[in-house]
């Protein structure tokens, strides 16, 4: 058994052809062995718990399958990734004997994700049941410790969709503390601002919206969440969708606890717990690790074009009174991005007692890999029409997970909420049926997608679905500024063509040798700060003794893909410094370096790999950022 | 012996977050910053419910001091195998007042209430560094004290503690009832996991008011002024040890 134990260590999953056999010989010979030595310790017990080992491990979807890979190599590569979704536990020594199983608890309705469109849903469940006298039990799982400490956005509220959910927010103390009452516009360059007029009906106009600190407006809804009887779980993050025999979602399980860095069990191991529910919501927020996975598993995007995302890095400064004018809403484009890249800022002047001002960057999809947009972080997404199907059996999407954001008017939340509350009405009446109909043991709530089509999310969104595809034009920035000038103001998006996106923004990269490096000044320490201390400011922090959660498909792409093509863009799209390619012990290469504990949560990795080889999954809950307000 | 332990839990702000000071040198922003248990009550805990589990106590009661949000705290100490929570109101300005000699009286009017066999508290807290609480808790009640312990084992109506100390590891033998504080090296705190967190939910928390006790919480301490440490500076590389002497005579070291 030892033998076999040092040789799984070395394994390094290279290739799929080379030494397949040799794997399979071993893997065999060491469940033989196990067998052999599970009869010898008799008890029946022992027996039933390899047996659960082995199918307990959840059926899994077809994507973690091609992920259990396992190959010799003769190159050697260092182990990177120990995390047991690319190295199952089934085959593992270091498992056997292991208590695996699960409890499992039951829920009408499960939501994944405590942000704005998951709490709206699970609000307006309550309300309904209330409403119509029925027990209705709602929980809710959020990875951040509290509700809220994930949460990052610039914000200028749309009161659109509060006003539906709580006609009455005032009252209820919703810390809207700040409307709106200066809109200004500009094109930036390098020494000058150019205003732009904002001509009424256009979309980047402001009137009638709250600036809000978006992390405080979730909080508060998170109270009111509670208040109504929703049972909401910080810090305890969904790892896994689990599936009914059918095929159809019969809920989730949340996070394993107790797994040491090189992925064996701890003395403190825990498995998660399964909440089963009639039917799932997934509101995990922009690329959403488990949406990703029922993308696939349900093709939901067999119809629509890929998403493309933007990095939202943000800091909330005190800044002089004098200089203060609260309501004031700043946007700009241009410098210092390039016209071919998409991007902007934004300045929110705060009203809520001391001069605080949120400014933040918007940097998007580019294509020179030395471009780097760091500092604190939101993730938007952009994607007129890369909408994919929202329902499948037993669970739907809702939220900035399938992504319903307007892009030009860079406004989410309120359609966001909007799509939780109307994910909770098409949902109500099933799962409180007496006798749901349903063919699938989890429930099909199809009337969802079709009540969004007939909602103002989806015509807000129609209307403005060809501003962003208009930036990908020789012009880039201008060309887009004027499409949107002059064919929004005039057609209001009812023109009958639809323009198309370039394709997956991991695409978009060049490789190195075609593009130039960017000098970036250094910090000066009074504006500009470093990247590391900015990171400390997010308060992001992990338990150390983990697998890291930045799981690699392959332990090798790294350095003779990313690093030798693309100079390893990871070093600069992450904005917290967990990439680093270090020199080998040995002296010649270099390896890549996971600083899995730095992580702010932004999926800019997983989004925008050039080998798509990342796959971010969740780590223990509670970990990650502890935005407070933001 | 009524086999009961009382365990004290503080709600600190999280060990990971940056502290920042107020603007007015008061105190340090706490509002809506991230909060958790103090890892060594954590540890506190941990020592309790495995006693517990091992049979050689009967109940573990887990008390913390504070406002509203303080039964978050004990709702975790729940949820790792606490039996029963007491949570001691106390709010306002009487919490930003709240010390160490206030905490102590709570705890040893609540062990005398309670019929406590043992009382288990972190060694110090990492927001106040006091380190006094454990100490002074068992000279309000007259009974010994095993501190900085990394190992405790029951013996009949005796505890015998390893404690450590500057020099190394120290053993002693104390009567019951005691006071016992957890270092670091006590255990390794089990995670409170969901189904925990469940069930913890359906266990009492007692709300009781100082006053209730007879306690008296003012306060012989007045915090003048809080002030973030100073800027460290960037250091000067020097090429030669020549250099280095010179640099240290000129700074005035040498």
């Amino acid at each position: 058994m030892k033998g076999c134990d040092a040789w799984f260590h070395h394994v390094t999953p290279l290739g799929r052809q080379a030494g397949n056999v040799k794997t399979c010989a071993c893997a065999v010979y060491h469940r033989g062995a196990l067998r052999t030595v599970m009869r010898r310790m008799s008890s029946a017990h022992r027996c039933i718990r390899a047996l659960q080992t082995a199918q307990g491990e959840h059926a899994a979807p077809p994507l973690y399958a091609t992920l259990n890979r396992r190959a010799c190599s003769s190159v050697s590569t260092p182990r990177i990734t120990t995390h047991y979704t690319i190295h199952s536990r089934d085959k593992d020594p270091r498992w056997e004997g292991i208590e695996m199983e699960r409890f499992a608890d039951e829920a009408d309705v499960v939501i994944v994700g405590g942000g704005p469109a998951g709490l709206s849903a699970a609000i307006r469940l309550k309300q309904l049941a209330n409403e119509h006298e029925k027990e209705l039990r709602v929980c809710l799982v959020e990875k951040a410790s509290q509700i809220g400490a994930h949460t990052l956005s610039g914000a200028c509220l749309e009161p659109s969709a509060l006003n539906e959910l709580f006609p009455d927010w005032k009252e209820r103390g919703a810390p809207l503390n700040t409307p709106v009452t200066e809109d200004v516009f500009s094109i930036l360059t390098e020494k000058h601002r150019i205003p732009v007029p904002i001509l009424p009906g256009l979309p980047m106009g402001n009137h009638g919206n709250y600036i809000v600190r978006l992390g405080n407006f979730v909080r508060w809804l998170g109270e009111q969440a509670e208040e109504l009887g929703v049972e909401l779980y910080p810090g305890y993050a969904a790892a896994e969708v689990l599936f009914h025999e059918d095929g159809s979602v019969k809920g989730i399980a949340t996070n394993d606890v107790g797994i040491a860095k090189d992925g064996s069990p701890k003395d403190v191991f825990e498995r998660g717990m399964e909440l089963h529910a009639k039917v799932t919501m997934f509101g995990e927020g922009c690329h959403g690790h488990l949406a990703k996975q029922l993308y696939k598993q349900f093709n939901l995007r067999e119809n629509c074009e890929p998403q493309t995302y933007a990095i939202g890095l943000k800091e909330v400064w005190t800044i002089d009174e004098k200089k203060w004018r609260p309501g004031r809403a700043e946007h700009s484009v241009g410098w210092p991005l390039n016209r071919h890249t998409y991007g902007g800022s934004f300045l929110y002047h705060l009203n809520e007692g001391e001069p605080l001002v949120a400014l933040g960057f918007v940097g998007l999809d580019y294509s020179n890999p030395y471009l780097s947009p760091f500092r604190e972080f939101q993730r938007w997404k952009h994607h007129p029409f890369s909408i994919p199907k929202l329902t499948f059996p037993g669970g739907l999407l809702i939220g900035c997970s399938p992504g319903f954001m307007n892009v030009p008017k860079i406004k989410g939340t309120h359609t966001a909420m909007k799509s939780g509350m109307l994910a909770a009405e098409a949902v109500f009446p099933k799962v409180t049926a007496e006798s749901p109909e349903s063919e699938t043991a989890g429930l099909h709530a199809p009337e969802y997608a079709d009540s969004l089509k007939n909602s103002w999310v989806w015509k807000e969104l129609h209307s403005v679905r060809n501003i962003r595809p208009s930036f990908h034009n020789y012009f880039g920035l201008y060309g887009g500024m004027a499409y949107t000038g002059v064919f929004y103001w005039i057609f209001r998006g009812k023109e009958p063509w639809t323009l198309k996106h370039c394709g997956l923004d991991a695409d978009q990269l060049k490789p190195a040798k075609d593009c130039t490096p960017i000098e970036y000044p250094k910090p000066d320490g009074k504006l500009s700060f470093d990247l590391l201390s900015s990171v400390a400011l997010s308060g992001t922090n992990h338990e150390g003794d983990q697998p890291a959660h930045l799981t690699l498909k392959s332990d090798s792409v790294p350095v003779q893909r990313n690093l030798a093509i693309y100079d390893g863009p990871e070093q600069r799209f992450c904005p917290a410094g967990v990439y680093e390619y270090v020199p080998l012990e040995t002296g010649d290469g270099m390896r890549l370096q996971i600083n899995a504990q730095n992580c702010v949560h932004c999926k800019t990795c997983d989004i925008k790999d050039p080998s798509q080889n990342i796959n971010w999954v969740v780590p223990e809950g509670g970990g990650g950022p502890a935005y407070n307000g933001l | 012996m009524s086999g009961r332990v009382l365990v004290g839990v503080k709600r600190v702000i999280d060990y990971a977050v940056k502290i920042r000071v107020k603007p007015d040198n008061s105190g340090v922003v706490t509002d809506g910053v991230k909060h958790s248990m103090n890892p060594f009550c954590e540890i506190a805990v941990e020592e309790a419910v495995k006693m517990k589990e091992k049979k050689l106590i009967k109940e573990v009661v887990a008390v913390s001091c504070g406002p509203q949000q303080a039964q978050e705290t004990i709702r975790t100490a729940l949820a790792m195998g606490a039996d029963r929570g007491i949570h001691v109101e106390v709010s306002g300005k009487d919490f930003d007042l709240l010390g160490p000699l206030q905490v102590s009286k709570i705890m040893a009017a609540l062990a005398k209430k309670e019929d406590a066999q043992l009382i288990i508290l972190g060694k110090q807290a990492i927001d106040g560094d006091c380190n006094q609480t454990g100490q002074m808790t068992a000279a309000l009640l007259d009974w010994p004290q095993g501190t900085f312990a990394s190992e405790v084992s029951l013996e009949g109506d005796k505890v015998k503690v390893v404690r450590e100390i500057d020099g190394g590891l120290e053993t002693i033998r104390i009567n019951t009832p005691a006071v016992l504080t957890a270092d670091l090296r006590l255990n390794t705190p089990r995670y409170a996991t969901l189904p925990n967190i469940m069930k913890a939910k359906k266990k009492k928390i007692e709300k009781v008011k100082p006053a209730d006790l007879g306690l008296d919480m003012t306060s012989r301490l007045e915090v003048l002024r809080v002030d973030e440490p100073p800027q460290r500076l960037a250091g000067v590389k020097v090429e030669t040890v020549a250099d280095l002497v010179a640099k240290l005579r000129e700074t005035g070291r040498l």
